[in-house]
């Protein structure tokens, strides 16, 4: 065994990449990626395996990587996982296998994350694709059956290859201009490059699926619509979409942006390289964002990166410890020079005479004794309201369900928070050749999750389907 | 790509557009609107559905060339093909029989206005329609709204056709005359719709206003078209775009539109357009 030490990956200089939008870890290169897999104990009894959402063989793609055998390595992770390149980058490794990963133990579990991206980067660069044999499944007629998706999303796209590689005809809906959900419009460049994506749905479309952008489920066609369009099944996979504010005074200023919006007009529309793209965003010297979760550092993070400001907040109400970002995204936003506000609470937003935003009014917080659920609420701590100065802020604090198909379909059950119920291991709602999974049946989640909630329903949709 | 399949100048910074988009015109109805881009590079911006033709899937829509987007838009000809548009978007007019209805529309809210006064003559409601130009050259749309309105009112700044006054002018006066008025409706410039909003609101007549905030995405998912209604925060594009004119902050909406000033004049002087009329 070589030495023993977990092997990090190289990263772009934290000086430097505040001023470009380039990926900011570079992965392992193939030394690195052999040197890290021989670390791995080969357990007989693999709990890495349990910790991932899609029990991707972990044991087994980490052993091919020891063996130099790339193609076999990225063969067995797309069982499992069919956009490892993705996952590879943005899944919370620490939460799921990694944490999971008998080495835990001595502190350095095996890098699976890392691993997982080199061998899908190999098989970009190097691997043939191989060909998969698709039988298409006909009704009595001789016809394909098809089905629709609603929403491009992890969990629509891992519908949609999972039934195309069964033999279905399976198209998805779109309403945005660009497939890919919170891949294409959320997570920024530097975390997730958006060609990495475009190459997954290319690789969907050899398949067999078809993608309509621009078209709204409920909107567009309605669920009826669908059905008597000759669709035998949908699958409904529109995210939480819908940003929530803080509901303080000001909010309403020039210069606020929920985080989706800033994102979107970042991201999907690359509002950052204006004028060239016509998308404008308006970004003063001094930025804060409200909220420590990934999608604030997200938001941060790319405010740094945008010329001319010169400061970036992260404001948060509780301490450190609570941030419920992930452990690497609050170590690169802190690398990069983000100022963080912990125990401080956003009070109103403070605007000039012509409605731009110029100060935010905030109060410190102190934790108060643990609640009955062990955790400690925030209280304001009286007399210490103070001033931060901004051009721009950008309240971080999560997402909703979004309404606009699931209010419109006659007898489908929403949970009280307006999310679709549905069955977590088939994705069947209330309704029938009716399935929904992501962030829509869950809330919030992760992208592994939703494509493993594309998995199960996929095959229910089949067996269902095979039924009919 | 959908297919431009008609283009008309209507007045000098006017044009009308036909785009063949079936998934656009299968489910709309008056008071829709979509969402267009028309290069690949492009920005997404928001046009009312003027009218649709189901049997050949165009929709029909009428936009004023006020900065970089509708200017590019206007550059394109018939038989080139927009980079996308999605729709119909908002909530559709609520159509049902009030009785006597004023419609009101001021420039580039006319075409937003005609659908809504068909429904409401199929309805079987009794509908005046009252357009706003600046000036006579100015005036779009004469023929149509006659068609779909019972009575048709124009008000030109100058007097050089019509009225001479604004729209609010016509509307007083019918308030004065006529019988009493069951609904008000009111597209065109913030200004326009506030000021018709005053006025109606001292005779109690219902007012529905469409609001044109600025959108992005148009499925409720941005907030960045959030207006406040009744004290209320609502996102136009998918609670709206109509809403009761009564309750509306038309100064925050006003402020809000003016958030990118700065870069809408950076963006032409990039794209070195010139605007027709301005
Ligand atoms: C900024 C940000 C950063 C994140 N970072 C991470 C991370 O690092 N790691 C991680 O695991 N997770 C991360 N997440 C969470 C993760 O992205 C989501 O959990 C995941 O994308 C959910 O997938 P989904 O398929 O359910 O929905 P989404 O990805 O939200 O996709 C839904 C799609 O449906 C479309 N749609 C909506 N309504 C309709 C309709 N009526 N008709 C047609 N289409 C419609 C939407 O436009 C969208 O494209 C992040 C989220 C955000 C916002
Ligand atoms: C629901 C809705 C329906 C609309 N319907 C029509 C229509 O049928 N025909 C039409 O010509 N226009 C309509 N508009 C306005 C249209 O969207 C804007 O004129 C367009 O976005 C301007 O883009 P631009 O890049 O050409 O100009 P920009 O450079 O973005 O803007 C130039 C000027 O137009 C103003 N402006 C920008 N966006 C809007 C907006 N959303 N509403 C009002 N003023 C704006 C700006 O404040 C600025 O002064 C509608 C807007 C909404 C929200
Ligand atoms: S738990 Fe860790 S050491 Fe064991 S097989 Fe999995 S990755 Fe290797
Ligand atoms: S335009 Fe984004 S929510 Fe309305």
């Amino acid at each position: 065994m070589a030495k023993k030490e977990r092997l990090k990956v190289r990263t772009q200089e934290a000086s430097a990449r505040v001023k470009n939008f380039d990926e900011v870890p570079f992965g392992f290169n193939e030394a690195e990626a052999v040197e890290e897999a021989s670390r791995c104990i080969q357990c007989k009894k693999p709990t890495c395996i349990d910790g991932c959402p899609v029990n991707i063989n972990i044991k087994e793609f980490v052993r091919l990587i020891a063996a130099k055998d790339y193609q076999g390595a990225i063969r067995i992770i797309k069982e499992n996982n069919s956009l490892p390149a993705v996952c590879g980058r943005v899944c919370p490794q620490e939460t799921q296998c990694e944490e999971k990963c008998v080495m835990l133990k001595t502190g350095q579990p095996i890098n699976i994350g890392a691993l997982e991206r080199y061998a899908a980067d190999w098989e970009a660069a190097n691997g043939k694709i191989e060909e998969v044999k698709i039988t298409p499944k006909l009704d009595k007629t001789g016809k394909q059956i098809s089905v629709a998706i609603a929403g491009s999303g992890p969990a629509g796209l891992t519908v949609a290859s999972e039934l195309a590689k069964m033999g279905y005809k399976a198209v998805i809906f779109e309403a945005l201009h660009l497939a890919g959900g919170v891949l294409v419009y959320g997570i920024p460049e530097f975390r997730l490059p958006k060609a990495i994506v475009k190459r997954e749905v290319d690789y969907l479309k050899k398949l067999g699926v078809e993608i309509r952008t621009d078209v709204l489920i409920g909107k567009s066609y309605t669920v009826k619509d669908i059905f008597e369009m000759g669709y035998k099944a949908l699958f409904i996979g529109v995210g939480a979409g819908t940003p929530s504010f803080v509901n303080i005074p000001g909010e309403n200023l020039k210069g606020v942006y929920s985080a989706n919006e800033f994102l979107t007009r970042m991201n999907l529309l690359k509002a950052y390289l204006f004028p060239e793209y016509d998308t404008p965003v308006k970004i003063g010297k001094k930025v804060a964002v409200i909220g420590a979760g990934n999608v604030a550092m997200d938001a941060a993070r790319i405010s740094k990166r945008l010329k001319g400001v010169e400061e970036v907040h992260i404001i948060y109400r509780r301490s450190d410890k609570e941030m419920p970002a992930r452990h690497e995204e609050i170590e690169h936003a802190r690398e990069e020079g983000i100022i963080f506000n912990l125990l401080t609470n956003p009070l109103e937003l403070v605007g000039d005479e012509n409605g731009f935003v110029t100060k935010i009014k905030c109060i410190k917080m102190e934790l108060g004794e643990p609640d009955s659920s062990g955790r400690r609420s925030p209280k304001a701590i009286p007399g210490t309201e103070f001033f931060i100065d901004v051009n721009t802020v950008i309240p971080a604090l999560g997402t909703k369900a979004n309404e606009l198909l699931t209010t419109n379909v006659e007898g489908l059950k929403l949970n009280k928070w307006g999310y679709i119920e549905a069955d977590p291991e088939t994705g069947e709602t209330s309704l029938p050749g009716i399935y929904a999974g992501g962030d829509i049946s869950t809330g919030a989640a992760t992208v592994i999750a939703a494509m493993g909630a594309g998995k199960k329903a996929a095959k229910a949709m089949d067996t269902y389907l095979s039924r009919e | 790509m959908y297919k431009i399949t008609l283009k008309k100048q209507l007045s000098k910074d006017i044009k009308l557009m036909g785009i063949e988009a079936e998934h656009v015109v299968k489910n709309a109805k008056a008071g829709n609107f979509v969402i267009l881009i028309p290069h690949e590079n492009g920005e997404r911006i928001p046009l009312t559905i003027y009218d649709w033709d189901k049997k050949t899937n165009v929709v029909y829509i009428i936009f004023q060339e006020v900065g970089v987007t509708t200017a590019k838009l206007g550059m394109l000809n018939e038989g080139d093909s927009i980079f996308s548009i999605a729709g119909p978007l908002g909530k559709h007019f609520h159509v049902e029989k009030f009785g006597n209805v004023a419609i009101v529309g001021g420039g580039v809210g006319v075409p937003a206005i005609f659908p809504i006064a068909r429904a409401l003559k199929e309805a079987g409601n009794n509908v005046t329609s009252i357009m706003g130009f600046r000036t006579k050259e100015l005036i779009i749309l004469e023929k149509e709204m006659e068609s779909v309105s019972n009575k048709l009112l124009t008000a030109t700044n100058d007097g050089s056709q019509g009225q001479k006054g604004l729209v609010t002018d016509v509307l007083q006066g019918m308030i004065n005359s006529g019988p009493k008025l069951d609904l008000c409706v009111a597209v065109g410039p913030v200004i326009m719709m506030k000021a018709v909003a005053e006025l109606t609101r001292n005779y109690n007549i219902k007012t529905i206003v469409s609001l044109n905030a600025l959108m992005m995405d148009g499925t409720g998912m941005c907030g960045g078209c959030r207006v406040t209604i009744g004290g209320k925060n609502k996102f136009s594009c998918v609670d709206g775009p109509d809403f009761d004119g009564h309750q509306v902050d038309f100064n925050e909406l006003t402020s809000r539109l003016g958030t990118f000033k700065e870069e809408e004049k950076a963006s032409l002087h990039h794209s070195k357009i010139q605007l027709v009329g301005r």
